[in-house]
């Protein structure tokens, strides 16, 4: 009874996923420009949300600043773009700034396999190092979230104030070329589209393999309890460390894919709101599982086109509504909402049965 | 109890969800059945995202923020966009067909601006854009434009140094504002300019050319400050100009901190007799959000004011009263966003095409009797020639004029006519 309850769930499950991958592949063929454009960028937030995932459902540690690390990587991945636009010449807001000669750190921009490199090492060994400092002392819980929004304002104010550097509060934009490739050509798009998805399936991948892992169990025990796993003789904070700079490291891997879709970064991405909204992501899509940040993220990310564009002047208060009824009502996410339905049908058939013993509680999958 | 949230939670959300969802699909049934012949007309002439308008309609996006930060100010823009709209609608719309405007939120982030111009273009295949305020927001949407050859109308005075081939620009460049203004300062014989900004690029650029101007007549900017946007603490920025002295404060603040800089200027005791300011960013609807006792007496420089004395402005302000209330005001982006719409429609019919490149083409030397007086659309670099004003603020919240310029000045972006600007416009 209980294998033979499983067993199709997992093919179910196997199948969802192959169809789900086979749809996002295809997706060139049936969507226009602009939708394609709209779900790459869906699918870097999905980037983000897994790993904020991983984080914050796996780990217990909240971050409202992974808006730094996407940012980070956003802006790695904009200069070079900007670079290679502007050719020989100084990138416009340079001139604009009176700067005559590139910055020392603009030059190995130059080059894209740095760039996409830095992209993601930035993010993750800032990460490393405000760990260090944070878990170390073993600073954590509300404390920890205060210091990711702090982390927040430093980069936003740095940003914007150092103009010439880095753009200031206009960002980086008008990227036309890439591999000296035009950015704007139909195949360069769906190119850009395709590569999002392969890095959303090998972010998901990742995490699923570190979840899964004994890693995975680690982080998961110091979730639940801390000090007990303390105790038993790990140490909690090179694992929460570890989690962290993983969790930056995919934001700041998504933070590149959305420049290439979007064609602008700002400090504005940086800032609390965005930050804020990562996570909301994650809370809608279902916490501490990993397909329900996918979910979530796509979900919310076109829900919030659509309803902008169908309501310019209230859409703001239909999102804050949507984030009421799921924080009060589905703390479980949408996957928490979809296990407690399959619960209740389960029980209610194995009731027909009279055959209640054989089920497995499943209460606590879903936080 | 637990099972009785649960329930609740389920009915809740998804009701909330339909509901979404039903919205969604109306808009979008709505959306497809006007836009199913305009895809059948694109396929049939691919190159004109404009033909695509085969109904009795012609769709133009509305793109500013209307939301965030930036709201408090787009919103009267967009209001006065969809007066004109309405306006030219009831005399019959354009070329026959009646104007229908798409609204998008750009929610003060620039990012954003850029995608919701993508879906402009290339969903609603509208045939022009009007929007923006910030440059932040216009520069995110160019490349948008350019890459899908889309039209855009920019309403706001900036810093200039730009001339896309698919933005017509309608509010002032430097020199139809900061320019005539600091001859003006100079004139009165305000040497010693203490220069006070946002930190971002309209400031900074603006602050370049002052100081080169100051420098090039005897002038002389002592002290250049920046704060961030938002910033709303100028205690120590106002002991620096108590200790510098200068004859007047050049203020390119935006936004909010307009609101503190000048309650806390009056509250240090210093009023408009005792310290001459000009103002780049602040009309009527900031001094209504400001407070007119904080500002009586100090000095703005724009084209256009609700006060301006012409027949058009009677009726604009009269019709923009009866549209949004007795107590809106009207102020020089609204103005330059109204006229932007009307230009347009000019240059479609006269083109007899709402085709992007036949619209340019037809723009160049449109006039137009806006509130502002007369304006010609510049062929060359897509600004027009508008008429520049200093006024003074009263304490009744309105505007008076204190100098023009006697006529429209021709625009130029670039200042390739001032010998002094010379090292600015190379780059």
């Amino acid at each position: 009874m209980l294998t033979s309850a499983i067993l199709p769930r997992r093919v179910w499950l196997l199948i969802g996923y192959a169809v789900a991958a086979a749809a996002l592949f295809s997706a060139p063929l049936y969507l226009s420009d602009f939708r394609l454009n709209l779900l790459a960028k869906c699918l870097a937030f999905a980037i983000v949300a897994l790993g904020l995932d991983l984080l914050w459902g796996y780990t217990g540690i909240l971050s409202l600043g992974h808006g730094v690390f996407f940012g980070l990587g956003a802006y790695a991945m904009a200069m070079h773009l900007k670079l290679v636009s502007s050719g020989s010449r100084l990138p416009d807001f340079m001139d604009w700034m009176g700067l005559t000669k590139l910055p020392w750190f603009w030059e190995p921009f130059k080059s894209f396999a740095f760039a996409a490199l830095m992209g993601i090492i930035i993010p993750a060994v800032l990460a490393l190092v405000l760990g260090f400092f944070t878990f170390r002392n073993r600073i954590r819980g509300v404390y920890f979230t205060i210091l990711t929004q702090a982390l927040v304002i430093i980069t936003v104010t740095l940003f914007v104030g150092q103009q010439a550097y880095t753009g200031g509060t206009n960002g980086l934009t008008g990227y036309t070329k890439m591999f000296g490739y035009s950015l704007k050509s139909d195949t360069a798009k769906t190119m850009v589209y395709l590569v999002t998805v392969v890095a959303l399936l090998l972010s998901f991948l990742l995490c699923r393999y570190l979840v899964k892992s004994r890693f995975g169990k680690v982080l998961r025990a110091i979730r639940d309890g801390e000090n007990r796993t303390r105790f038993l003789g790990y140490d909690p904070s090179s694992y929460q460390m570890a989690a962290f700079a993983v969790s930056a490291g995919l934001a700041g891997l998504a933070g590149m894919l959305f420049v290439l879709h979007v064609g602008i970064v700002s400090p504005t991405m940086m800032a609390i709101v965005p930050s804020i909204e990562m996570v909301l992501l994650v809370a809608i899509g279902g916490r501490g599982t990993l397909i329900g940040a996918v979910i979530g993220a796509v979900i919310m990310t076109q829900a919030k086109s659509e309803l902008s564009a169908s309501y310019p002047d209230f859409w703001l208060f239909f999102l804050g509504a949507l984030f009421i009824v799921v924080t009060v009502f589905l703390p479980g996410g949408i996957v928490g909402l979809i296990r407690q339905l399959r619960q209740k049908l389960t029980r209610r058939r194995n009731e027909n049965d009279i055959n209640l013993n054989s089920i497995v509680p499943e209460s606590n999958g879903v936080v | 109890m637990k099972k009785g949230n649960l329930l609740k939670g389920f009915v809740l959300a998804m009701t909330a969800s339909l509901a979404l969802v039903g919205c969604g699909n109306n808009n979008n049934g709505a959306e497809s059945s006007s836009s199913a012949p305009a895809s059948e007309a694109a396929s049939s002439a691919p190159a004109s995202s404009a033909a695509a308008a085969g109904g009795e309609t012609v769709k133009v996006g509305i793109l500013h923020s209307l939301s965030g930060t930036m709201s408090i100010s787009e919103v009267t823009v967009k209001n006065s966009e969809l007066m004109a709209i309405k306006e030219i609608n009831a005399k019959g719309g354009v070329l026959g067909k009646q104007i229908e405007a798409v609204v998008e939120d750009g929610a003060s982030d620039w990012p954003t601006f850029a995608e919701k111009a993508r879906k402009l273009l290339s969903e609603d295949k509208v045939a022009t854009v009007f929007g923006g305020w910030t440059s932040s927001s216009r520069k995110a949407m160019l490349p948008v434009f350019e890459e899908l050859n889309g039209l855009l109308w920019y309403p706001v005075q900036y810093e200039g140094l730009e001339s896309s081939p698919n933005i017509f620009y309608t509010g002032a460049t430097t020199n139809q504002q900061i320019i005539p203004s600091v001859d003006f300062l100079l004139e009165k014989g305000k040497k010693k300019v203490f220069l006070l900004g946002s930190d971002y690029v309209f400031p900074r650029t603006a602050n370049k050319i002052i100081k080169a101007q100051l420098a090039a007549n005897g002038g002389e900017a002592i002290a250049e400050e920046y704060t961030p946007l938002g910033h709303t603490d100028y205690t120590t920025i106002i002991a620096k100009i108590k200790e510098a002295k200068p004859d007047v404060v050049y203020n390119t603040l935006n936004g909010d901190s307009n609101v503190a800089f000048f309650k806390q200027l009056k509250d240090a005791g210093i009023s408009s007799a005792d310290l001459m300011t000009v103002s780049v960013s602040v009309a009527e609807e900031e001094v209504k959000g400001i407070g007119p006792e904080y500002l009586t007496g100090h000095l703005v420089a724009w084209d256009y004011y609700q006060t301006t004395d012409t027949p058009e402005n009677k009726v604009f302000v009269e019709n923009f009263k009866k549209e949004y209330g007795p107590d809106s005001v009207t102020s020089d982006p609204m103005e330059a966003g109204y006229v932007a719409v009307y230009l347009w429609a000019a240059a479609a019919e006269k083109a007899g095409s709402f085709e992007v490149d036949k619209v340019k083409e037809a723009a160049k030397g449109i006039e137009f009797n806006a509130p502002e007086g007369k304006v010609t659309i510049d062929g060359d670099n897509q600004h027009i020639y508008k008429t520049v004003r200093i006024g003074e603020i009263k304490a009744d919240g309105q505007i008076v004029e204190l100098w023009n310029s006697g006529g429209p000045v021709k625009p130029d972006p670039y200042l390739t006519t001032y010998e002094w600007a010379k090292g600015l416009s190379d780059q």
